[in-house]
C-alpha cells in the first residue's frame, strides 16, 4: 500500500507562473536538459574512441529529474548530486569543457584528473563532490544542513541517492538524524529501476521508496522524474518548506535507466518492452511538447537552443582536448589539506 | 598551570576551542544531557546550547558524515564515539569520504573524531580496541595518541584547527589515572613532532599512549642494572616524527617498538622498517617489538593481562636487548 503523496502534473503556464517560473526559465531548463544529454553523448563518443580512461556512466533518462530539482535550489543551497545527476552540474553553472576535461583526466578537470566521470564538484557552485560508495553523500548532505541550521541560515542541503542505495544504512541513519532534528534537507531518490542488474522488488518491499518518509517522522512524495515541472515544483515546495523550518522531505522521482548502468553494460536484463514502453517517456522530447502545447516553443527558438547547445559542446570538446594531462612528478601533492585552502567562501 | 587528569585536560582542551571558535560544535551519543560515557563534556550543553552539543541518534555514519558535511559548510566539528570499537560503522564515512576529498576533490574536511580506546579494565573485544594502526595506513587521515595530560589539551587544539579530517585517540586507562601540570592558557603542540618521555643512552623505546608508562616503569627497573632507557613518545601516529625516532636509534643502538594494538600490520611495523631502511648501519641488534598477540581483546582479567603488553614484557625485551 502507497502511503507517501504522489504529485501532479503541471498542466498550464498559469501553473508554471504560480511555481515561480517564467517562460525564459521554461526555455533555460529546455536548454539545460539538452546540453546535459549532450555532454553525456559527446561523452560516450570520446570513450569509444578511447580518449576516456576507466569506465563511463550517463544520466540518460534522468535529465528532468536533475534539472528540475537543481533549478529549485537557491543560489546559497547546496547539493551532492550523483552519478546520474549531470543536469545538476550543468544548472549550476559548470563551464561543459571542464566536464570533458574532467572525462578524460585533464589537468582542467575539477578533480585534476585526481578523479573520473561524475565524481567532480565545484565548490564555489555550491556541491560536494560524490563518491562511488552510494549514498555515502546523504550524511554528508545532512551535515552540510546541520551547519545551516546550527548557524540559523536560511539555506537548503539536497542529497541525492538511487532507489538502489536506498538499501543501504547510510541512507536509513541521514533520515533518522535529519528527521529528529527537522534539519533543512531534501532528499532526492533517483528511482530508476534498475540498481546495475536488480530490479525495484529485489531492493525493497515497500511500493515506493518514498513510503519510507512517513517512518522518518516527514512526507514522502512521489513524482514522475520524466516530467521537469512537477519535479520542479515538487522540489521547488520541498525546498521551500526546509528553508522556512518545516523540515526534510524526500522526493521519489522515477524515471528509466535509458542505457546500462555503465558503458559496458548492454542492460540484457531489462525487457525489451520496457525500454519501448519508456522510450515514449523520454523527458527531453517530453518537455518538448509540453513547450510547444503551452508555451507556444517555435521551430526557431529551438533550432536557436539546439544550434547554441551543439556550439558549445564543440567549443567544449576543442578547449578540453588542449588541455594536459597531470604531470606525474605531482602524484603525490594534494593529499593533506594546508590551512591556506581553508580561505575559501564555504569555510570562512 | 593547575594539576589536571588527562581526561579533565581533554575537557579543558575543548572547551577551550568551543569558547574561542564559534564553528567549533560536538555531536556524539549521551554527550549532551548525560556529559557522555566519561563526562567529557559533563557541562557543555548547560554552558553551549544543544546546538552546540548535540545528542546524536545511535548512528556513527551519521554523526560522522554529518560533521564531515559541516566541515565543508565552514564548521569545525568534533565528534565522539562513545568508544573507539564503534568508529568501525563509520569506517566508510571516514575512508571513502573526509580522507579523499582533498585529494580528488579539493576540498578540506576538517573535522576531528575523538575516539575513547585502549583495554586494561575488563572491557571486552568491543570496548578495549586501539585501531589506530588501520586509521594511520589510509591517506589523508591523521591519527593523535596523547599520553600526557598536557599532551591531551595541546594535540586536541592543533586537532581542531588542523584542516584535515583527524582521529584523536585518547587512552581510557589514563583519564583518571593519569594526572599532571597543564597550562591554564590556549596552546597547540604540533601534530608530527615526537616527545622524549625519558631520556637515555643504551636503549631505545618507541612507543605511544598508555604504554609510555609501561615504558617508564621498565626502564626504571632496567636503571636499577645500569642500563639507561630512552624512552620516545611518539604523540601522533600519522604524521609520525621519523627524525625523532631515527634520531633515538642512532644515538642507542638498540630499538624496542612496543604498543598495545596487536602485532601484525600494527603501527610498530612501519616504525621497524623503517628504522631497518634508514638505520640498519647504526644498529647494534635486531629491531624488536612487543604488542599484543593477534586475537580479539580478550574479556577475563588473566587474559586480558595475557593481551596487553605489561611491565615485565617490557623489562625482558629491554634485558634482551642490552645483552645482545
Amino acid at each position: 500500500m502507497a502511503i507517501a503523496r504522489e504529485a501532479e502534473p503541471v498542466n498550464s503556464l498559469r501553473e508554471v507562473r504560480e511555481a515561480g517560473l517564467d517562460r525564459e526559465d521554461l526555455l533555460g531548463m529546455y536548454r539545460s536538459m539538452i546540453l546535459t544529454r549532450g555532454i553525456e553523448e559527446r561523452g560516450h563518443i570520446l570513450y569509444r574512441q578511447g580518449k576516456i580512461p576507466g569506465s563511463f556512466y550517463t544520466g540518460r533518462g534522468n535529465e528532468a529529474g536533475a534539472v528540475g530539482v537543481a533549478t529549485a535550489m537557491g543560489p546559497d543551497d547546496v547539493g551532492t548530486p550523483l552519478h546520474r545527476d549531470m543536469g545538476v552540474h550543468v544548472v549550476r553553472g559548470v563551464a561543459p569543457w571542464r566536464i570533458f576535461a574532467q572525462y578524460m583526466g585533464r589537468v582542467d578537470g575539477p578533480t585534476k584528473g585526481r578523479d573520473g566521470n561524475v565524481h567532480m564538484a565545484d565548490s564555489n557552485l555550491g556541491l560536494i563532490a560524490m563518491v562511488s560508495h552510494l549514498p555515502a553523500m546523504l550524511p554528508v548532505a545532512v551535515g552540510a544542513a546541520l551547519a545551516f541550521r546550527i548557524r540559523e541560515e536560511k539555506r537548503v542541503a539536497v542529497g541525492w541517492f538511487g532507489e538502489g542505495a536506498s538499501a543501504r544504512g547510510d541512507a536509513h541513519e541521514s533520515m533518522t538524524l535529519a528527521g529528529v532534528r527537522r534539519l533543512p534537507v531534501v532528499f532526492i531518490c533517483d528511482n530508476n529501476q534498475w540498481a546495475y542488474s536488480t530490479p525495484t522488488y529485489l531492493g525493497f518491499a515497500t511500493e515506493n521508496v518514498a513510503d519510507r518518509a512517513e517512518a522518518y517522522g516527514f512526507e514522502g512524495v512521489v513524482v514522475d522524474g520524466t516530467d521537469v515541472l512537477a519535479v520542479y515544483r515538487e522540489a521547488k515546495r520541498a525546498i521551500e518548506k526546509a528553508r522556512a523550518g518545516g523540515g526534510p522531505t524526500l522526493i521519489e522521482s522515477l524515471t528509466l535507466r535509458m542505457e546500462g548502468h555503465a558503458v559496458h553494460d548492454d542492460a540484457f536484463y531489462v525487457p525489451k518492452e520496457m525500454f519501448e514502453k519508456w522510450a515514449e517517456n523520454d523527458p527531453i522530447e517530453r518537455f518538448r511538447t509540453w513547450l510547444r502545447d503551452h508555451a507556444d516553443l517555435t521551430d526557431e527558438e529551438e533550432e536557436e537552443i539546439s544550434g547554441g547547445v551543439k556550439k558549445t559542446l564543440n567549443d567544449a570538446l576543442k578547449r578540453a582536448e588542449e588541455s594536459p594531462l597531470p604531470d606525474p612528478s605531482t602524484v603525490t601533492e594534494g593529499v593533506y589539506a594546508t590551512p591556506e585552502d581553508l580561505d575559501t567562501p564555504h569555510h570562512k | 598551570m593547575a594539576e589536571l587528569t588527562y581526561l579533565q585536560a581533554i575537557s579543558d582542551g575543548l572547551r577551550t576551542e568551543m569558547r574561542r571558535d564559534k564553528r567549533v560544535f560536538v555531536i556524539g551519543e549521551d554527550v549532551g544531557v548525560y556529559g557522555g560515557a566519561f563526562k567529557v563534556t559533563l557541562g557543555f550543553q548547560e554552558e553551549f546550547g544543544h546546538w552546540r552539543v548535540i545528542d546524536a541518534p545511535l548512528a556513527e555514519t551519521a554523526i560522522v558524515g554529518a560533521c564531515s558535511g559541516a566541515a565543508i559548510m565552514g564548521m569545525r566539528p568534533v565528534a565522539e564515539m562513545q568508544f573507539a570499537d564503534f568508529i568501525s560503522c563509520a569506517w566508510d564515512q571516514l575512508v571513502t569520504v573526509a580522507a579523499k576529498q582533498r585529494y580528488r576533490a579539493g576540498t578540506p574536511v576538517p573535522i576531528t573524531v575523538r575516539l575513547p580506546s585502549g583495554g586494561g579494565f575488563s572491557g571486552g573485544p568491543f570496548h578495549s580496541q586501539n585501531p589506530e594502526s588501520s586509521f594511520a595506513h589510509i591517506p589523508g587521515l591523521k591519527c593523535v595518541t596523547p599520553a600526557t595530560p598536557e599532551d591531551a589539551k595541546g594535540l586536541l587544539i592543533s586537532a581542531i584547527e588542523d584542516p584535515n579530517p583527524v582521529l584523536y585517540f585518547e587512552h581510557k586507562h589514563l583519564y583518571r589515572r593519569i594526572k599532571g601540570e597543564v597550562p591554564e592558557e590556549r596552546y597547540t603542540i604540533p601534530l608530527g613532532k615526537a616527545r622524549t618521555h625519558r631520556e637515555g643512552d643504551d636503549v631505545s623505546v618507541i612507543t605511544w599512549g598508555a604504554m609510555v608508562y609501561t615504558a617508564e616503569e621498565a626502564a626504571e627497573q632496567l636503571d636499577a642494572d645500569g642500563v639507561s632507557v630512552e624512552v620516545v613518545d611518539l604523540r601522533t601516529v600519522m604524521p609520525w616524527d621519523k627524525s625523532a625516532v631515527l634520531e633515538s636509534a642512532r644515538k642507542t643502538s638498540k630499538v624496542l617498538v612496543l604498543h598495545e594494538d596487536t602485532r601484525t600490520g600494527g603501527f610498530g611495523a612501519e616504525i621497524a622498517a623503517t628504522i631497518a631502511e634508514e638505520a640498519f648501519e647504526d644498529l647494534d641488534a635486531p629491531v624488536k617489538r612487543i604488542a599484543a598477540p593477534d586475537t580479539p581483546v580478550p574479556f577475563s582479567p588473566p587474559l586480558e593481562k595475557a593481551f596487553i603488553p605489561q611491565v615485565d614484557d617490557v623489562v625482558a625485551g629491554l634485558r634482551e636487548l642490552a645483552e645482545y
